[in-house]
């Protein structure tokens, strides 16, 4: 790129883009991998869809497909920042500076999914009314105006 | 497309940036660091809530409805909206792309695209808030009746945290969109004015697309989280 030198002083080694062609053969080849992901995460979700009609489907089938389908929406994540975003193209240096502070995410995930179960497993072992409104079920018709008149039960609320 | 860095350069023996990344470009990379842990702590606050609740209302029966398609279709409406912010991701890589060969028309003409890309997104979630709006369902409420589809998978009473969840994420994400397609019209204007042909090149669109990038980057996850599962 011979004019894009001496854009800035930090910039010491300037990386290829390669020619007009090839660039944008690698976006289109990028856009055309995230739309079969999305493609395929939705027919993923029409299947639970479709399972949730049956009373007794499998709930481990359930979570199995919703574990691919996050494995999915992880690989878009990671085309849209290394392709889209070139954070692929940066330096190794740089690319740490960003990527390893975010792993903090795999124990904030886990710690926060795993303290939300717990607390609702103690919730229904000490607290039998609200086990109990688990089976609450609304009574009352459709109210004429739409309008979201129909507040909550007071208990409903958590 | 990069050429490999010569294998014996020093970055850390001193007299030059061991990041090789301009000033501005390397701060919009840690703000946009810091940004995905305020949507991460949104997201995983959620899920917390979510795991801590005995039921919670099925999106599948929630979002189910179109703009001149009517009801019972799941996923549509949102499936849409998601190829709309991938598609106009795409037009602001090309735009980025055609400022690397400081090509002015170019980049204009892509801008204005990803411009497009952006109110039609949020064109969309204006048309879903309302709806939901309309069916009750707003912060703090959650409309409960018999046979309505916002309650809990079993049938059971919900609570409003689903509906406080969601629209305060979904309009923390709207505001980024927003706040986006600003920057892409302040971008485009500058481009008009020949700004970035005055300076020598195109950075500014390539800080710009990041932002834009990571607005897309989000909806992966909030499409993630509040439709597929």
């Amino acid at each position: 790129m011979e004019n894009q030198h001496n854009i800035s002083p930090e910039v010491t080694f300037h990386a290829e883009h390669g020619d007009t062609k090839s660039v944008v053969k690698k976006i289109i080849r990028t856009t055309v991998l995230l739309s079969v992901i999305t493609i395929i995460e939705l027919a993923l979700g029409y299947a639970i869809f479709f399972l949730h009609k049956d009373p007794n489907h499998s709930t481990g089938l359930v979570l199995a497909i919703k574990g691919v389908i996050v494995i999915l929406s992880l690989a878009k994540a990671f085309y849209i920042v290394s392709i889209f975003m070139h954070l692929g193209d940066e330096i190794r240096n740089m690319i740490m500076t960003i990527v390893v502070p975010l792993l903090l995410f795999v124990w904030f995930i886990g710690a926060f999914m795993w303290d939300g179960n717990s607390y609702k497993n103690l919730r229904n072992q000490y607290d039998d009314h609200h086990k109990q409104q688990m089976e609450e079920k609304p009574t009352n018709k459709k109210p004429a105006d739409e309008h979201g008149s129909e507040a909550p039960k007071p208990g409903a609320i958590h | 497309m990069a050429q490999a860095v010569p294998a014996n350069t020093k970055w850390w023996g001193g007299g030059r940036s061991p990041f090789n990344l301009e000033y501005g470009k390397l701060m919009m990379w840690y703000f946009l660091m810091s940004d995905a842990f305020t949507f991460g702590a949104f997201l995983i606050a959620y899920g917390t809530v979510r795991m801590s609740s005995n039921g919670w209302p099925d999106p599948n029966h929630v979002f189910q409805s179109a703009p001149f398609l009517g009801n019972g279709l799941p996923l549509v409406f949102v499936s849409l909206m998601t190829f709309i912010l991938i598609v106009s991701s795409v037009t602001m890589v090309l735009a980025v792309h055609e400022g690397h060969l400081m090509n002015r028309k170019g980049v204009i003409k892509w801008l204005i695209w990803t411009i497009i890309g952006g109110f039609a997104f949020l064109g969309c979630q204006a048309w879903e808030w309302t709806h939901l709006w309309h069916e009750g369902a707003w912060w703090g409420r959650i409309p409960v009746y018999e046979g309505s589809h916002f309650l809990n998978a079993n049938g059971s009473v919900p609570s409003t945290n689903f509906s406080n969840f969601f629209f305060t994420i979904t309009g923390f994400h709207g505001f980024h969109v927003f706040s986006g397609v600003i920057i892409n019209i302040i971008m485009l204007i500058m481009t008009i004015n020949g700004a970035f042909d005055r300076k020598g090149h195109y950075l500014m669109i390539e800080k710009a697309g990041l932002y834009w990038h990571f607005v897309d980057l989000v909806w992966v996850f909030v499409f993630l989280c509040f439709y597929l599962l």
